[in-house]
């Protein structure tokens, strides 16, 4: 699958007017995206390697040795923790993955679809942590659901001592997890789905007979997943070093290794800092590998699906798979919904005890405390969101751009480079980070911690963005170029307009991202600069239900702005461009 | 050894003073501290996770602002140690003049470390304008878990280990670590502790260890290896039983203090541990707790100890942290830290040091319908050498914490 996107971006590419040298600052583009994310992953790494090699001279630790990685092999938590990551990673990706196929395959393109989208896209500005408090109220023994049907149901006078929450296995964690991933890969694969000539295609299957599900997994599927394998390898990295839902929702008896990492660099022993460094060491090697075996499943999977469809079967009872896909979609939103619920319930209670279903009584007290903070965070948390994507978009379209021109493709060496900030955990290559900003006295403010956000959110504009741009047309542009546009009209009138959607995902992304960071935030700012998701965090670290639901509330509602914009904008400007929809 | 220590000490005291002499004031010549501290704006680093505490700081703040000019900045953090990380870092890149971190809310681990990596500033504490009215006889002000503070932190609060308990739950009191394993093995399921090394957890597992041990002398010299077995192992024994009548079969534990409190808001357990005598009044009236939460000391007493504030040795705003400093040791903050509408925190303060008026305040305060008064509260126990509490809560990770 991968060698043909690969080859046919390779066909469309070149057809472009690369007849025209790029002007001196598109060419610079690639270069200047590259020192944007690399020079602080660099010393970021430097900052892991050294002191897991027994090296912290603010610490006296000068010694070189590898006893930092003889202390980790010693913590007896070391061979659970490593599998919990690996399980909830994998599992958590296949099944948000699944869930979005099987919703694809089966609706896209009907009424219920749309309703799906509309209830599912919403999901994705809910931030991590406020899903991950307000599923855990849900479903442990004392939450939500269990209040609504105790005692009368369950019989339940007390809470039952079931281990639901933080169960060993990470199961409620990777469904946390799978909730919360499927709503980004659903809205990244709807982005790439306009590019994959879908509608023909099913049409062309469905005419020959075959069942709905089967038709699109055999017709459409390859295409659409050659665009968001990308998207897919980030929920795979992402879900298998996240923090702030692994503690919420892990296990702690050990938790998941980069919980663990986090819990050794907040010792104040400082000689646990080479243990945490050793540790996210064995968190990169652990997320390369699993990625590696990703790679080797896919091309299983490729193998077998030639197979499958060279057999010709038509699958026409395949009605069972698109009803599961609903079913399963229906209830991550349910969930998620239900979460935020939650959360804007917290938010106004007064006391509520168990089995109250609803608090005793309703005030607006957690707000009036919270509202000033919330608007001086907000505004702060705007402001570097705003600038770092739009920082992000124009790097990132000059990038693919230049590429374009010079009809050279991304080699696969710069696709390792662009996943770099996404692949090395962030509480392993932050602290290094901090360090080059002080050394270049540059720690205070808002433009480093901006900076600090650009690391992460360009490669997320670069993912989200990357495929969209490179499988559109280029007949477009041979045909402007026919008719006397210059490059530079090709890209502004014809190219950006057209991909106006994937454009403002792409943003809508980048926001969600930059709202989200929260040891960027706190380690480069100083503690200096704070945002709706630092003060959060905090917030959340006392457990007071009623300030995470504020907090989270707002938190949301700063993601769920331009998400929406992102949905409505294109539909309202491309009103009589129905092809343009995506 | 004493005057080994001695000496150590005084050149601690000297050294820093010779950077004190350049960048800030003479602690001692409070008028030029003021004069300094106006204008300077103080990002004071404080565990963000509790509203109560978050008002107060704000409170504390306005305070100082409309006094002395000084700007305060409260930096919410979820743990201390993104603190001690950060100055840390500073120091590594040779950023020694001015820090993002001007002032600290720590005690413990956390001091013992910045105080034996050079890390802060000082001494101070003992000259500031209210240290006339710290209680140095019977509050553990001058020591922090047995490390001698020197002057290097301030005492803003006192802290001592209470019990919680659902009254609708629970017939009374338990007077010793036996009576609440007993309690638990009756009641499978409704007790549980924060998992170390959250410090109330570990808190948890050193007032069991002083409850169960006769000799607590050994507790306050560092762990020594030729007994350190012989001391602990009751505490595993006792905790080996423990366990699996704890909530969740002791398989997963509450991340924190306010998480535990939590449970118990959630009748999911009865009996909880706090670090704060009127904790459980403030959480009732923040409708945090159920109304029929009270409290409970051990017969031989609980823990004790105080919050501290210090300065990083790179502060740029060090005079208008030292105001701030003083301004939290005064009767006036330290009366409204104490109001269970506030805080509920202990003070610092010798009440027989203070003006009649300034006592009076304090006399007039409610403390709240679950706090027990100074006498019912009983005997402090001194906090061990933080090397058992590392110690310790090292070993618990590994016997219990790690799915064994």
């Amino acid at each position: 699958m991968a060698t043909r996107a690969h080859r046919m971006s390779g066909r469309v590419a070149p057809s472009g007017p690369s007849a025209h040298a790029a002007p001196p600052l598109l060419a610079a583009m690639p270069a200047l995206t590259l020192i944007a994310m690399l020079g602080p992953v660099a010393a970021g790494l430097a900052g892991t390697l050294l002191p897991a090699l027994g090296y912290l001279p603010a610490a006296g630790l000068t010694d070189w040795s590898t006893d930092a990685f003889a202390a980790l092999w010693a913590w007896p938590g070391l061979g659970a923790a490593t599998r919990l990551s690996l399980t909830t990673g994998l599992f958590a990706t296949a099944g948000a993955l699944g869930i979005v196929t099987l919703i694809l395959a089966g609706w896209s393109g009907t009424r219920s679809f749309r309703l799906l989208e509309r209830l599912l896209s919403p999901l994705l500005s809910v931030p991590h942590a406020a899903t991950a408090f307000g599923l855990a109220f849900l479903i442990s023994p004392s939450g939500w659901l269990a209040r609504l049907t105790s005692p009368w149901a369950t019989g339940w006078d007390r809470p039952p001592d079931l281990l639901i929450v933080q169960d060993p296995w990470g199961l409620a964690m990777t469904a946390g997890l799978v909730a919360k991933e499927m709503p980004f890969l659903l809205l990244m694969a709807l982005a790439a789905l306009g590019q994959a000539d879908a509608a023909r295609r099913m049409r062309v299957a469905r005419s020959l007979g075959y069942g709905r599900v089967t038709g699109w997994l055999k017709t459409v599927f390859p295409a659409v997943y050659a665009q968001i394998r990308l998207p897919v390898y980030v929920v795979l990295a992402y879900s298998m070093s996240v923090v702030d839902v692994a503690m919420i929702l892990g296990p702690s008896t050990p938790p998941p290794l980069s919980v663990q990492i986090v819990i050794w660099m907040g010792d104040p022993e400082l000689q646990r800092r080479l243990v945490a460094a050793a540790g996210a060491l064995l968190q990169l090697g652990l997320v390369v590998g699993a990625l590696a075996a990703w790679r080797l499943g896919e091309m299983a999977v490729g193998r077998l699906g030639c197979l499958w469809a060279m057999n010709g079967g038509r699958g026409r009872r395949d009605a069972g798979l698109r009803y599961a896909g609903f079913a399963f979609g229906t209830l991550a939103a349910l969930a998620v919904l239900a979460s935020l619920a939650c959360l804007g319930l917290w938010s106004v209670a007064g006391f509520w005890g168990y089995p109250a279903p609803l608090p005793d009584t309703l005030d607006l007290q957690s707000w009036t405390r919270h509202l000033p903070g919330i608007a001086a965070a907000g505004g702060t948390t705007a402001l570097i969101a705003l600038a770092a994507t739009l920082a992000a978009l124009v790097l990132v379209t000059g990038c693919l751009e230049a590429e374009h021109r010079s009809g050279r493709a991304i080699t696969p060496r710069g696709m390792f480079l662009i996943y770099l900030p996404l692949l090395v955990p962030q509480t392993a290559f932050l602290p290094g980070l901090q360090t080059l900003l002080l050394t270049l006295g540059a720690d205070t403010g808002l433009l480093p911690v901006i900076a600090a956000h650009l690391v992460f959110v360009l490669p997320y504009v670069f993912l989200s963005l990357g495929d969209p741009w490179r499988a559109w047309d280029g007949r477009n542009a041979t045909v402007a170029a026919a008719l006397g546009t210059s490059p530079a009209g090709v890209l502004f009138r014809i190219r950006l307009p057209m991909l106006l959607r994937p454009i403002l995902t792409s943003a809508a992304v980048a926001i969600a991202v930059s709202v989200g960071q929260y040891l960027p935030t706190l380690l480069v700012g100083g503690g200096r600069v704070s945002t709706l998701t630092t003060e959060a965090v905090a917030l959340a670290s006392g457990g007071d239900r009623r300030a995470i639901g504020v907090w989270g509330v707002a938190q949301t509602a700063a993601v769920f702005l331009p998400f929406a914009l992102a949905l409505a904008l294109p539909a309202l400007i491309w009103r009589h461009r129905r092809g343009l929809h995506g | 050894m004493t005057k080994l220590s001695t000496a150590l000490a005084l050149s601690a005291a000297c050294l820093p003073g010779a950077a004190l002499a350049t960048d800030a004031p003479d602690p001692s010549d409070w008028q030029a501290v003021l004069d300094a501290a106006e204008g300077q704006t103080v990002y004071w680093h404080a565990w963000g996770g509790s509203t109560a505490t978050n008002d107060f700081i704000a409170w504390t703040g306005d305070r100082v602002e409309e006094r002395f000019g000084v700007t305060v900045e409260h930096v919410k953090l979820a743990d201390t140690a993104d603190s001690v990380t950060r100055v840390l870092s500073e120091k590594q890149a040779g950023e020694d003049a001015d820090g993002a971190v001007d002032l600290i809310w720590l005690n413990g681990p956390n001091f013992a470390q910045m105080k034996e990596a050079d890390l802060l500033w000082g001494p101070f504490a003992e000259q500031l304008p209210n240290w006339q009215y710290v209680d140095t006889e019977d509050k553990t002000v001058r020591t922090d878990f047995t490390v001698p503070t020197e002057g290097f932190e301030a005492p803003w609060a006192m802290a001592q280990v209470v019990f919680m308990y659902d009254t609708d739950d629970m017939d009374g009191a338990l007077g010793s670590a036996e009576e609440i394993l007993d309690w638990s093995a009756a009641n499978p399921g409704r007790f549980t502790y924060p998992q170390p090394p959250d410090f109330l957890g570990t808190t948890f597992l050193k007032q069991v260890l002083i409850d169960i041990t006769d000799d607590n002398e050994v507790l306050s010299q560092p762990v020594s290896e030729a007994d350190y077995d012989a001391i602990v192992d009751p505490l595993w024994a006792y905790l080996d039983e423990l366990t699996p009548t704890l909530w969740r079969d002791g398989r997963a534990y509450p991340a924190t203090g306010p998480a535990q409190l939590q449970l118990m808001a959630d009748d999911e357990i009865d009996l909880a541990i706090s670090f704060s005598p009127g904790e459980a009044s403030t959480a009732i009236a923040d409708n945090r707790l159920p109304p029929a939460v009270r409290t409970f000391v051990l017969d031989d007493g609980t823990l004790g100890n105080a919050s501290f504030v210090a300065i990083p040795y790179n502060s740029g705003s060090k005079a208008g942290a030292m105001a701030l400093a003083n301004y939290l040791m005064s009767p006036e903050a330290q009366v409204h830290a104490q109001d269970p509408d506030v805080l509920g925190y202990g003070t610092v303060l010798d009440m027989d040091k203070l003006s009649d008026e300034d006592r009076a305040a304090f006399e007039a305060l409610d403390l709240g319908v679950a706090t027990l008064s100074p006498d019912e509260l009983g005997e402090v126990q001194p906090e061990p050498h933080p090397s058992w509490m590392t110690r310790i809560s090292e070993e618990w990770t590994a016997r219990y914490g790690t799915g064994q």
